[in-house]
Order: structure tokens, then C-alpha cells, then sequence
């Protein structure tokens, strides 16, 4: 591969200019992320072919006529030779045609983007809320409890993080929608008319993740904070502010990132539970309908849209650890 | 078996017993004893709120809302165990594999889980949910799919471990088939951590499986597991909020059973990650206290950089606090270069730290008098104090790889010092960077400040690590044990630049060593360190032929030269280094004194200083120095 000549002279230390690292990791990186692409499209396309039986009369039902089955199954196209299909697929998915719904008759790609935006919107305020409260949080927690101080701050916060991180996010919207809705009446509970019914979407979705996040954090500052860079910094004798954030931070967040990945990408999949919750009109309650009704090309586009989601995840987790940690550029993947 | 009895009597071990027998009893026992009361239909009292009757209210039908979910449990559980079996089985057939197959085809399989891995579990779910069709078996194989790929990265990775072992590639080369050294060698040794994931993942199945159900995409009716209650309550929230929360909470509850089951097998088989730290050392108070001095201070003179008195340095200990550091009085003057050796534990590197004030806020330290050019450093940490520190006193530690930040450039970790104690702007600051770095002899310094430390090599690291200290006006150089963690090659330009470093514009140098031969050639002055205490202090110059306590006399014997007989074994100092934490009332190095008598068990000797300076606390130190010499070869003969 192209990217292994790059590396090895990555490799060799000493003499490399510095826009190098750069181009092996783009490289190394975009090769990742067309081979995982291509993983999924094939797997949304295969997915129809992989249903038992036949897919287009289990979506009519068994009283529908034999003629009716017979003129979806040549619409679907799925009377072609299966290469064929594969390569109407791609050329599908290049020029933005993805099928027609086989219950609402609408063009699949219509139907996303009517219902891409509320869900990456809910999505969006969700990462951003998780990660601004997890970062600060970890890091003042983490420098609090650091070796041999705030033993009972330690305890209260373990124990909160791991109880607000095991609540799956569905049981949690559930206990908001009690307590806000039912409860106080303060804030609407279904629906995405006006801001404040964000609110408690965005809760349920945040909560989880940012208690597992700080929690990493934190474990990873405690850490960090004994590292004998840090101690430089200190001989440097500046000040606290200084060594924790602009010392001690950089390298906690390096540590935490590969987990923070996994998390904030589970995310997109969790925004499905949610929104069934809230009865948000974004694309996880599009997919849980159309996987009841059998409606496989909206199903197909919905997991190619969701995989899409997390793919871009993790790539930018990936970009985040190459600019703050120098190193991952030359570490092989 | 003593273990798991250990483990079930922990806090968490109790909970998790506790929690995971009643699941686990409900599911046995439920079905059997409410499974009539769960299937009533009242017409009288549909959607009816909690009651006397009905403790969790009633659904559209009148059925008891709380006898329902005491029943879900058996299916909960059931479905939760069978999509876990699933995973297992998938996950240790695609783990496995490469170690099957051979590496080209497990090349394959490694790519394939590891893009599998890196999607959601939900997303694989829904993604099979709809291959497998709306229902419980559907979802039961979704779930259980959904979760192999995690499972088959953990396999990979232990099967990996393993196989590298020297046992398992003895029994391939025996000629022992793969798939028999799997199932003898390579299983057994994995199933432990196999076994902790397994339960952690039963907990995640239940979690998975609610959420399925409560989709929809679950259990049908006239099923019903927890999730699909929680889907029929959440639609009657407002008439009657029970009939959701009862559910979700057994759900939260049984989730959080197989957790913290896992939690407690995984600390009992001491497998790593999930165990939590050992517990903390007790705080001590922090900061620095003066202490009286016994002793009438000398005459300070203006030369005095470093002047130090009765530094203790108390820690805490496992069993309360441990002083490593007893009562060290020393002083340096401009341009002087004091060694400081001893055997690890004897106090020196805290030493250096503590008189740095780096020594931690865990480390209670006090001094009769210390002083840096002049200013007690005993007095609050000021802004006046971190400046002078800051441009006056240069640290250099041990490793020089880890003691550079690997996330920022090596010119702006030097420049960083200077611009917060001189104002320098950012260009001025990184400029006396790069002259630093040239002064240090780091080859094109420009584009060297530029990279990153992991881009420097050890000895190069050392040097900018020196460069560092070099960015104020230092009038005292640090250095512990700078030279330790380098190669023989690159040791003495180390030392050298040390030496120039000194010389050139008079600045003082502290340099801890265990290495006497190191210090010798750099040091005019040693102050040999046992035990937390100074016990001899003379000129570099007098260690082979003046050195008075045994001790000092050992470390010289130990040190190989030119006429040692490389036939014969080196000479050690038998025993061990004295524990801090139990000293004996004596002199601390009794124990392993050939001179040692009945009084050095008892009385302490204190260290007394000669005419000429020369420091020296033992009671045999005006004894024969011939029978110590002569004793001491003898004595530290075999190892």
C-alpha cells in the first residue's frame, strides 16, 4: 500500500520535515474510512438480499396479488442479476436517488431530508452539552481527587457518574418525562415545536455519555497530574492554572479520546431511543416505523445515514488525537 | 475458593449477590406464583392508578401492572442470557479465527471485526432486528449478533496474548494442531477475563433487549418482557405514570445486578480495568513549617546560593507517616558542585526535590533554614518566590522521555518559563529558546524547536531539558541523576555540558547520583546520603584515600577501575537498604557495618564536623581507617 512508504519514512526519526506525518496519516486515515464506507454501503445493500424468504412479499403481505408482488419485485429492481443491482445501487447513491418507500410511495431521499435535520440538530446539542460539561467536570474533579486528596469528592462522584452512566438513555427520557412532564408540567414532552422542547430530549440523550465521559476524565487527569512532564512544568514554577490546563489537560483528553470516541458515536444510534421517546420527528422514529412495516428501502437509506454518522465520528475523534497528540501521526493504526 | 467468599463480603460484593439472587430468584419463582394475577383481566379498574389492590396500577386491560413485571423477569432474563450466549459463541468463532486460519485469512477477519466494532450496537441491532423480522427470536439473534464483534476484539486480543506465550508456541512446534492448542492451551488461559465480559454483557443484553422491546421491535403480544411494558406504559404516562416506571425501574435494577456481578468476579479474578485503585495514602498537611535548629547557624557568606538546615521531609506512609528525609544540613556556594549519592531510598532525590520545593503537597517539609540566594524559602509560595525560582533555579531529572510534555513543541516548553517570569513576548521568547538550544549544542536549534520531544533523541532530549534551565539566569543547576536513564555514549556529553554549564558563568550544581564514579569526576564536594540522613560530607578529592565512614568506604570499593581484578566478583554491600519506616534506634547503617559494636545499635552518632570541614557521622570515624578498609573488601566480598 501507498501508505507504508510513507510511514517507514515517517518512521525514521530525526530528518522529517513536518508536513509528513501529516500526509501518512491522511492517507492512512482516508484509506480506513473508504474501506469502512464500503463495508457498509454493501452491507445496506445486501441487507434486502439477506431477509429470508422473499423480502417484497413479506412488505405486502401474504393476501396481496401475485401480479402486484411481481410489478414491486421489477420496481425494486430485484429481478436483475445480483451484480447488476449492486451497481444500480452505487449509481443510485452517487446521483442521490435511493429508492422509492414501499408504503409511502415517496422518494426514500425526500423522506431524509425532511427528517435528517431534527435528528442531527438533537444529535449536535447533545455532543456539544456532553462534552462541555465533561471536560471542565473531569478535569476539576480529576485535580480535586488527585493522589491522596478529597477521598470522600472521589467517592460521591464515582458513584453518581456510574449510576447516571449505567441509566440507558430511553429510562432516563422516561424519568424526565415523568418528573418535567407529568410531574411538573414545566416542559413539553413530545414533539420538536419551539426550543424548550429540546430540553429534555437533549438531557436524555446528554446525561449518560457525559457521566461516562467525566468519569474517564477524571481517571485519566489523576493520572496525568503525577506524569514527570507535569512535575516540569511545576519546576517551571508556573502557575497552577498553567500546569493543569495547558500541561496536564492536553494529555488527559489524548488518554480519554479512543473511549470518548466509542461513546459520542453511540450517540447517533442512541438519538433512535429517544426520539421514540419524545415522539421527536427525526429519522429514529422513521426507521423504527419502516422496520415494523417491512418498508426495507427506507430501512437501507436510514442505516447507510446512521453509519455515515458514526463514520464521521469517529474520523474527527481520530483528527482531534492527531492535533493533540503529535505522536498518534506516526503510531500505525 | 477463598476468594469469591472474600470478594462476596465487600460492599459491592454483597449488593451484587444480593441484587443478581432476587433477579435471578423472581425468574424462577414469579412466573409461578403471580402468573395468575398477571393474566386477570379487570374490567373494572382499567388504566387505574396505583391502589391498595393494584400497588403499581393497572393497563388497558385491568392486569396488575406490578405482577406483570415480577412475571417479565423469567422472559427478561431469559432472552437476555440467550442473546449473551449468542455473542459469546459468535464472538469466540470470529475471535478465534485468525489464530485458525493462519494470518493471511485472519488478516481478513481482524479488518472486519474492527470495523464492525466501531458501530454502535444499537445500529447492528436494528441493522439484523430488520434482516430477522419483528419478534422475540428476531431479537434475540439481533442483540446477540449486534454484540459479537466487541466480543470477538476482546477474544482477538487475549488469544493474541496467549499465543505468543512460550508454551503455546512449544506445542506448535511439537506439532500439536491449531485447533488443539486452542482448546488446550489458549481457552483455559483466556476464560477468566472471557467469563467477566460475559456477565458484564448479560447486563448489557437486558439493557439492549428493553430498548428493542421498547421500540417495538422486541417481544409481541401477548408477550411481554420489561421493555415491552415500558412501551405499553409509556403511551398511558399521564393516567397512570406507574405502569412505565415499574418496568424501566426493574429494568435499571437488573441491568445494574449483572454489572456489578461482573464488577465483583472481575475484582476477584484480579482481572485489570475494571478494578478500582488500592486505597489512598493517609493526607498529610501540606506546605512548609520551620522547625528550631540545634545548631548555632554558621557564618553566611555572600557566596551562599543554597543554604539548607535540618530539612526533614515527612510522607505519608501505608502505616502512618514515614520521614525519608531526617534532619540533611548542607550548603552551596556560586560556582561550587556538590554530589549528593547514596542507594536509592537513602533520601537524596527527595532531598533535591524538597529543597526545590517540588516535592509535592503530599510531602510535609521543614527546615530550620532554607534559603535560595538569600531568600527564606520557608515563607509563602509568592509570586516574588515563583520568579525566583522560576529564573534562578534550573531542575533537570532523571528521564529525559518522559519529562518532556509529548503533546507540545520542545521550543515552546522552553519558552514557556521565560515568558511568564521575564514578560517576554512570544518571537522574543521562542528566539532565546532556539539560542538556548544552540547553547546547549542541539544541532540546527531553529527547526528543533519546532518538533515535538518524541522527535529528539535521549541524550538530545537531556541537552534541551538543560537548555530549559538555562532560559532564566540560574544561579543553581539541579540535577537528579541526569545521566541514569541515558546511554554509556551519550552520558558524558551530558556531564560535560554540565561541567561548561558551571564553569562559564559560575552557576552552582547539586547533582544527585548513586553513581560514585559519576560524581567523582564531576563534583568538587560529596555528602554521602543513609537512611534520610548525611552521614559523611568531604571533598570529591578525599573519597579513596580520606573517606572515614564505612559506609562511603563501600560505595568506593563497589566502584570498578582500572587495576580491578576482572577475575574476581565485585565487591556489594551486603544487606539491605534501611526501610524508612522502621529504623532502628541506632546508627541506621549498623546492620550492615563491619565495624558495627554495642554502641552503634544504641546511640545514634551525630554527624561532627573536623577543622578542615570534613563531616562525619560514625563513632568509629577517628578509629583504624586500616581495619575498616582491609575489614570492608573482605566483608563485601560475595554478593
Amino acid at each position: 500500500m501507498a501508505s507504508t512508504g510513507l510511514l517507514a519514512r515517517a518512521g525514521s526519526r530525526d530528518m522529517l520535515p513536518a508536513a509528513r506525518p501529516w500526509a501518512g496519516f491522511a492517507v492512512r486515515r482516508l484509506g480506513r474510512l473508504l474501506v469502512s464506507l464500503w463495508v457498509l454501503v454493501t452491507a445496506s445493500f445486501l441487507m434486502i438480499h439477506l431477509i429470508p424468504g422473499d423480502p417484497v412479499r413479506a412488505a405486502l403481505g401474504p393476501t396481496a396479488p401475485t401480479e402486484l408482488v411481481e410489478a414491486k419485485r421489477r420496481a425494486l429492481g430485484l429481478d436483475e442479476p445480483l451484480p447488476v443491482q449492486y451497481a444500480d445501487f452505487l449509481r443510485g447513491l452517487v446521483t442521490g436517488d435511493l429508492g422509492t418507500s414501499l408504503v409511502s410511495q415517496l422518494p426514500v431521499s425526500q423522506v431524509v431530508a425532511q427528517r435528517l435535520p431534527a435528528t442531527l440538530v438533537l444529535a449536535g446539542l447533545a455532543f456539544v452539552l456532553a462534552v462541555t460539561v465533561a471536560v471542565p467536570l473531569g478535569v476539576a474533579v480529576g485535580v480535586l481527587t488527585r493522589r491522596g486528596h478529597g477521598r470522600r469528592t472521589e467517592l460521591a462522584f464515582t458513584t453518581t457518574s456510574v449510576v447516571l452512566g449505567t441509566i440507558p438513555d430511553f429510562l432516563f427520557g422516561v424519568a424526565l418525562v415523568y418528573v418535567f412532564g407529568v410531574g411538573l408540567g414545566w416542559l413539553p414532552v413530545a414533539g420538536a415545536s419551539g426550543a424548550s422542547a429540546y430540553v429534555l430530549p437533549v438531557l436524555a440523550l446528554a446525561v449518560g455519555p457525559a457521566a461516562v465521559l467525566s468519569r474517564i476524565i477524571r481517571v485519566e487527569m489523576v493520572g496525568v497530574v503525577e506524569a514527570d512532564y507535569v512535575r516540569t512544568a511545576r519546576a517551571k514554577r508556573l502557575p497552577d492554572r498553567t500546569v493543569y490546563l495547558g500541561h496536564a489537560l492536553p494529555n488527559a483528553l489524548t488518554a480519554s479520546l479512543t473511549l470518548a470516541g466509542i461513546i459520542l458515536s453511540s450517540m447517533v444510534a442512541g438519538t433512535v431511543l429517544v426520539e421514540n421517546v419524545f415522539a421527536w420527528p427525526g429519522l429514529g422514529s422513521t426507521i423504527v416505523q419502516s422496520i415494523v412495516s417491512k418498508d426495507y428501502p427506507m430501512v437501507q437509506a436510514v442505516v447507510l445515514v446512521y453509519g455515515l454518522g458514526v463514520l464521521v465520528v469517529n474520523t474527527l475523534v481520530d483528527v482531534a488525537l492527531a492535533l493533540l497528540d503529535p505522536r498518534s501521526l506516526i503510531r500505525e493504526a | 475458593m477463598g476468594r469469591w467468599s472474600t470478594a462476596a463480603r465487600t460492599p459491592l460484593g454483597l449488593t451484587a449477590a444480593v441484587l443478581a439472587g432476587s433477579v435471578l430468584g423472581l425468574a424462577v419463582l414469579a412466573p409461578v406464583v403471580w402468573g395468575t394475577s398477571a393474566d386477570a383481566v379487570d374490567t373494572g379498574s382499567i388504566l387505574s392508578p396505583p391502589s391498595g389492590e393494584h400497588w403499581a396500577g393497572t393497563d388497558n386491560l385491568g392486569r396488575d401492572i406490578l405482577a406483570r413485571t415480577l412475571v417479565a423477569t423469567r422472559l427478561s432474563v431469559l432472552l437476555a442470557l440467550a442473546a449473551t450466549a449468542i455473542a459469546v459463541l459468535a464472538g469466540l468463532v470470529l475471535g478465534t479465527a485468525p489464530f485458525l486460519l493462519g494470518r493471511r485469512l485472519g488478516r481478513v477477519v481482524t479488518a472486519a471485526v474492527n470495523i464492525a466494532v466501531a458501530f454502535p450496537g444499537l445500529l447492528l441491532a436494528l441493522f439484523f432486528a430488520t434482516i430477522f423480522g419483528v419478534g422475540a427470536t428476531g431479537a434475540v439473534f439481533a442483540i446477540g449478533l449486534a454484540g459479537a464483534p466487541a466480543f470477538a476484539r476482546l477474544t482477538q486480543t487475549l488469544v493474541a496474548g496467549v499465543a505468543a506465550r512460550d508454551y503455546v508456541a512449544a506445542a506448535r512446534v511439537a506439532g500439536v494442531g491449531r485447533l488443539r492448542v486452542l482448546l488446550r492451551h489458549v481457552l483455559p488461559n483466556i476464560s477468566e477475563p472471557l467469563v467477566v465480559n460475559a456477565t458484564v454483557g448479560t447486563g448489557a443484553a437486558l439493557l439492549s433487549f428493553a430498548g428493542l422491546s421498547f421500540l417495538g421491535l422486541g417481544v409481541q403480544q401477548p408477550g411481554y418482557d420489561w421493555g415491552r411494558l415500558l412501551y405499553d406504559g409509556i403511551g398511558a404516562i399521564y393516567v397512570n405514570p406507574a405502569a412505565a416506571l415499574t418496568p424501566g425501574a426493574a429494568v435499571l435494577v437488573a441491568g445494574l445486578a449483572f454489572n456489578l456481578v461482573g464488577e465483583t468476579v472481575a475484582k476477584a479474578l484480579g482481572v485489570g480495568g475494571v478494578a478500582r485503585r488500592p486505597g489512598r495514602a493517609p493526607r498529610a498537611v501540606p506546605g512548609l513549617a520551620p522547625v528550631a535548629a540545634d545548631e548555632a547557624p554558621r557564618a553566611v557568606g555572600d557566596d551562599l546560593v543554597l543554604d539548607v538546615r535540618d530539612l526533614e521531609v515527612t510522607v505519608p506512609g501505608a502505616r502512618g507517616p514515614v520521614r525519608p528525609v531526617r534532619g540533611v544540613t548542607f550548603s552551596v556556594r556560586r560556582g561550587e558542585a556538590l554530589g549528593v549519592v547514596g542507594e536509592s531510598g537513602s533520601g537524596k532525590s527527595l532531598t533535591a526535590l524538597a529543597v526545590s520545593r517540588l516535592a509535592g503537597d503530599l510531602a510535609r517539609v521543614e527546615a530550620g533554614r532554607l534559603t535560595l540566594l538569600g531568600t527564606d524559602l520557608t515563607e509563602a509560595d509568592g509570586r516574588a518566590h515563583r520568579r525566583l525560582l522560576g529564573t534562578s533555579l534550573a531542575m533537570v531529572f532523571q528521564d529525559p522521555t518522559t519529562s518532556f510534555n509529548p503533546t507540545r513543541r520542545v521550543g515552546a516548553q522552553l519558552a514557556e518559563g521565560a515568558r511568564h517570569h521575564q514578560g517576554l513576548g512570544r518571537a522574543e521568547a521562542l528566539a532565546r529558546a532556539v539560542d538556548r538550544l544552540g547553547a546547549v549544542r542541539i544541532p540546527e536549534p531553529e527547526r528543533r524547536a519546532r518538533q515535538y520531544p518524541h522527535e529528539f533523541s535521549g541524550g538530545m532530549r537531556q541537552r534541551a531539558m538543560i537548555g530549559m534551565g538555562l532560559m532564566g539566569s540560574p544561579s543553581l543547576v539541579v540535577a537528579d541523576e541526569p545521566t541514569t536513564a541515558l546511554d554509556v555514549t551519550v552520558q558524558q556529553q551530558v556531564l560535560d555540558l554540565l561541567a561548561d554549564v558551571r564553569a562559564a558563568d559560575d552557576v552552582a550544581l547539586v547533582l544527585i547520583s548513586h553513581d560514585v564514579a559519576v560524581v567523582r569526576s564531576v563534583c568538587d564536594r560529596v555528602v554521602v546520603m543513609y537512611a534520610g540522613r548525611i552521614v559523611e560530607d568531604l571533598p570529591a578529592a578525599s573519597l579513596d584515600d580520606d573517606a572515614r565512614h564505612p559506609y562511603t568506604r563501600a560505595l568506593v570499593a563497589a566502584v570498578p577501575d582500572m587495576d580491578t581484578d576482572l577475575e574476581a566478583a565485585l565487591p556489594v554491600i551486603p544487606g539491605t537498604p534501611a526501610d524508612p519506616g522502621a529504623l532502628p534506634p541506632g546508627c541506621a547503617y549498623a546492620p550492615r557495618c563491619p565495624l558495627a559494636s554495642a554502641r552503634c545499635v544504641e546511640e545514634d552518632p551525630s554527624l561532627v564536623s573536623d577543622d578542615t570541614g570534613h563531616r562525619v557521622a560514625c563513632w568509629h570515624a577517628d578509629g583504624p581507617a586500616e581495619a575498616a578498609t582491609t575489614a570492608a573488601p573482605g566483608e563485601v566480598g560475595v554478593p
